[in-house]
């Protein structure tokens, strides 16, 4: 098995007569995926390489079936086109744009959790399931299916941490990009359940950087829910202090969001963590070996 | 993006919010020409886009012409270093502002709260201090509430957080009325941080904010016109120069310049470096899908910065193609030199295209590395041998 995606994910590609988003939704189809439909509104009708093109992401779950919606629409449209697929009947939406403003994703993160739809992202850079399916800008060659699945806020960081765990002869179950933005449709504890309950994935690989408390959250998660064992890395050691401006960022999380105060959450529920991408994907195997 | 204090003023006399009258001043002269027309008591104020600025001397009140020029000559140009180390700052700019009659100093604020995906108000009687104190120490005075995404946020919502915070009777309604407005600037704005410390009420039991801190989301600038003109501009030669040629960069103080690709992998960079035992010059995120024109304008800002011996190229390709920055290596060393050494470690996507071209174009100077870590290691041997 596998999580968020597989064999059965139908995918429709909002953004799919655009450059990004058709060099990418084809690279998808590429690799296995069932690419059913491409949305773009005013090209309904249109095809691109043979995938048809629906006005609305409801026409393209009526008529082509899909669950599953990918977002490759420019920032400013984003917003509107991720609340059209959480209205349209899929059950995963996958916003890959970068840029969109963040109290857009406010009311949006709202309106997909009411709905009972899974957002993962924005400014992500998709989900895997190697072997089964990919959706989203992740090189999927880099990455052998496997019992280890990662979850990760930075992208680059984990096709580093993926192609080292392929090099030491494993791979992965899933890799899931939650994005890096303040609020993002999933967070790291939503996709550690998902990790937990999937029978494939014997041990988690998470992925964190400095800003925000979700890693400090997902460690008591981690301890209380947990029972598969989790390593983790945190990027940022020597990030310059930001500039603070006001003190009430500081006063809501009880963190300083530093990396140094994540990895000592982590470590204090007896997360290993990794020094570097690479002592990280060497702790990763070698836990997996002793299971 | 954070705004100056008088910007944020000017942001709040916008939506209703009463704030004292003043000027902003960028000279001694001018100060104390806005300090005759404001009248005395006026307040002379540090414009820096840090906190502490009492503490540090850059918040003075002028009694007469005499301290106006005085404390504006004092304010000017002085250096402020942040609560936290930060900076130091240069303040370029003073706000004049008239004296306020102050009876009552409360704290408020709006802040987008990540962790629970709302906005969150929070209010406080105890203002006009350390308000991290005041959490710590006396939590129960700090009243924290979210607000409702899926609900309007009105003046009796906002009265329960005032009367909770036990604010005096007489201000409840007035303070009520600000807290909407906050929110509203919040919402209409792109604001994802509103601390007013402290809110005022005046002996005329008037509810004025006296100081503003405001944060606007970047990624919303496209529609707030009024507030992207006022972007300012950054302090330091390479992180302007970055800017205008699009690039995410942030100066440091050691000798190693470093480009990756992603923010992540260029975070992780820095600490493989300084793990390695050596200092970061730089974060630079060359970004997804960099072309080579953009690896250029990197190095262009990179070597530009004179403290930087060696340079460490690490990307894993992901949308970036090896060969477009195998290409930009070359184009660069062509047109702007290649004086230092760069070490390059090239994976992923087309990194085999890449490597290829770099081989043949033979630059003098550029190391190549599998690893990040062996990347690491060179790049501070070489940059310890060449400073």
């Amino acid at each position: 098995m596998s999580i968020i995606i597989d064999k059965s994910t139908k995918l429709a590609v909002s953004g799919l007569t655009g450059r990004e988003g058709s060099f990418h939704g084809l690279r998808n189809k590429a690799y296995g995926t069932d690419l059913v439909a491409g949305v773009t509104p005013g090209k309904g009708g249109q095809d691109v390489e043979g995938t048809p093109v629906f006005d609305t992401i409801k026409e393209a779950v009526e008529e082509a079936g899909a669950n599953t919606s990918m977002i490759f629409v420019p920032a400013r449209f984003a917003a509107p086109a991720i609340d059209e697929a959480i209205e349209s009947g899929v059950e995963t939406v996958i916003a890959i744009t970068e840029g969109i403003p963040v109290l857009d994703m406010l009311s949006t993160y709202w309106k997909a959790r009411e709905a009972g739809v899974r957002l993962i992202g924005p400014n992500c850079p998709g989900v895997l399931s190697p072997g089964k399916a990919n959706v989203g800008i992740i090189p999927a060659q880099f990455f052998d299916p496997g019992p280890i699945g990662v979850v990760s806020k930075s992208g680059t960081l984990t096709y580093q941490i993926g192609n080292e765990l392929k090099q030491a002869g494993t791979g992965n179950s899933s890799i899931v990009g939650i994005g890096g933005d303040p609020i993002v449709g999933s967070d790291f504890i939503d996709i550690l359940k998902l990790y937990e309950a999937d029978p494939d994935t014997e041990l988690i690989v998470m992925v964190g950087e400095i800003g925000g408390d979700a890693e400090e959250r997902a460690a008591e998660f981690i301890a209380a829910e947990v029972t598969k064992p989790v390593v983790a890395y945190i990027a940022g050691f020597t990030a310059p202090p930001g500039k603070q401006m006001g003190h009430a960022g500081a006063i809501i999380s009880g963190s300083s969001g530093t990396a140094a105060a994540k990895k000592e959450a982590l470590e204090a529920k007896g997360v290993r963590v990794g020094e570097s991408p690479t002592e990280t994907a060497a702790i990763a195997v070698e836990v997996l070996r002793s299971l | 993006m954070d705004l100056l204090e008088y910007q944020g003023k000017q942001l709040f006399a916008k939506h209703g919010i009463a704030v004292p009258s003043g000027e902003v001043a960028a000279t001694v002269e001018d100060a104390v020409a806005a300090a005759e027309r404001i009248g005395y008591p006026c307040a002379i104020k540090a414009q820096v886009l840090i906190g502490g600025r009492g503490k540090a001397g850059g918040v003075k009140i002028a009694k007469d012409r005499a301290e106006a020029e005085q404390f504006a000559g004092d304010i000017i140009g002085m250096d402020i270093v942040g609560p936290h180390g930060e900076g130091p700052f240069r303040v370029d700019s003073v706000w004049v502002e008239g004296g306020s009659d102050i009876a009552e100093e409360y704290y408020a604020s709006i802040i987008l709260d990540r962790g629970e995906k709302k906005l969150l108000a929070m209010v406080s009687r105890q203002g006009g201090m350390d308000i991290e104190a005041v959490a710590a120490e006396s939590p129960e005075a700090l009243v924290k509430v979210h607000i409702d995404p899926t609900r309007e946020f009105d003046v009796a919502a906002a009265r329960e957080i005032i009367a909770a915070a036990k604010l005096a009777d007489d201000a409840l309604d007035a303070a009520a009325e600000v807290l909407v407005k906050l929110a509203e600037v919040a919402r209409e704005e792109d604001a994802t941080l509103i601390e007013v410390n402290p809110l005022i009420v005046t002996s005329d039991r008037e509810v004025v904010a006296l100081d503003a801190k405001v944060t606007i989301d970047g990624n919303a600038l496209f529609r707030h016109q009024d507030l992207a003109e006022v972007a300012d501009t950054a302090d330091d030669p390479q992180e302007q120069m970055a800017k205008e040629k699009g690039l995410t960069y942030v100066k440091l103080d050691g000798n190693v310049g470093i480009l990756a690709n992603g923010a992540g992998l260029c975070m992780s960079t820095l600490d493989v470096v300084a793990q390695a035992g050596g200092a970061p010059a730089n974060f630079l995120d060359a970004g997804g899908g960099s072309k080579a024109e953009a690896i250029v304008n990197a190095l262009e800002v990179i070597t530009s910065d004179e403290k930087v011996d060696a340079i460490l190229f690490n990307i894993f390709g992901g949308i970036t193609r090896g060969d477009e920055i195998a290409k930009g290596i070359v184009t660069a060393a062509g047109q702007i030199g290649l004086e230092l050494p760069l070490v390059v470690r090239l994976d992923g996507t087309n990194s085999e295209e890449g490597l290829a071209i770099l081989a043949e174009a033979d630059l003098p100077n550029l190391h190549q590395e599998k690893t990040m870590l062996d990347a690491a290691r060179r790049v501070v041997e070489l940059a310890g041998a060449s400073s």
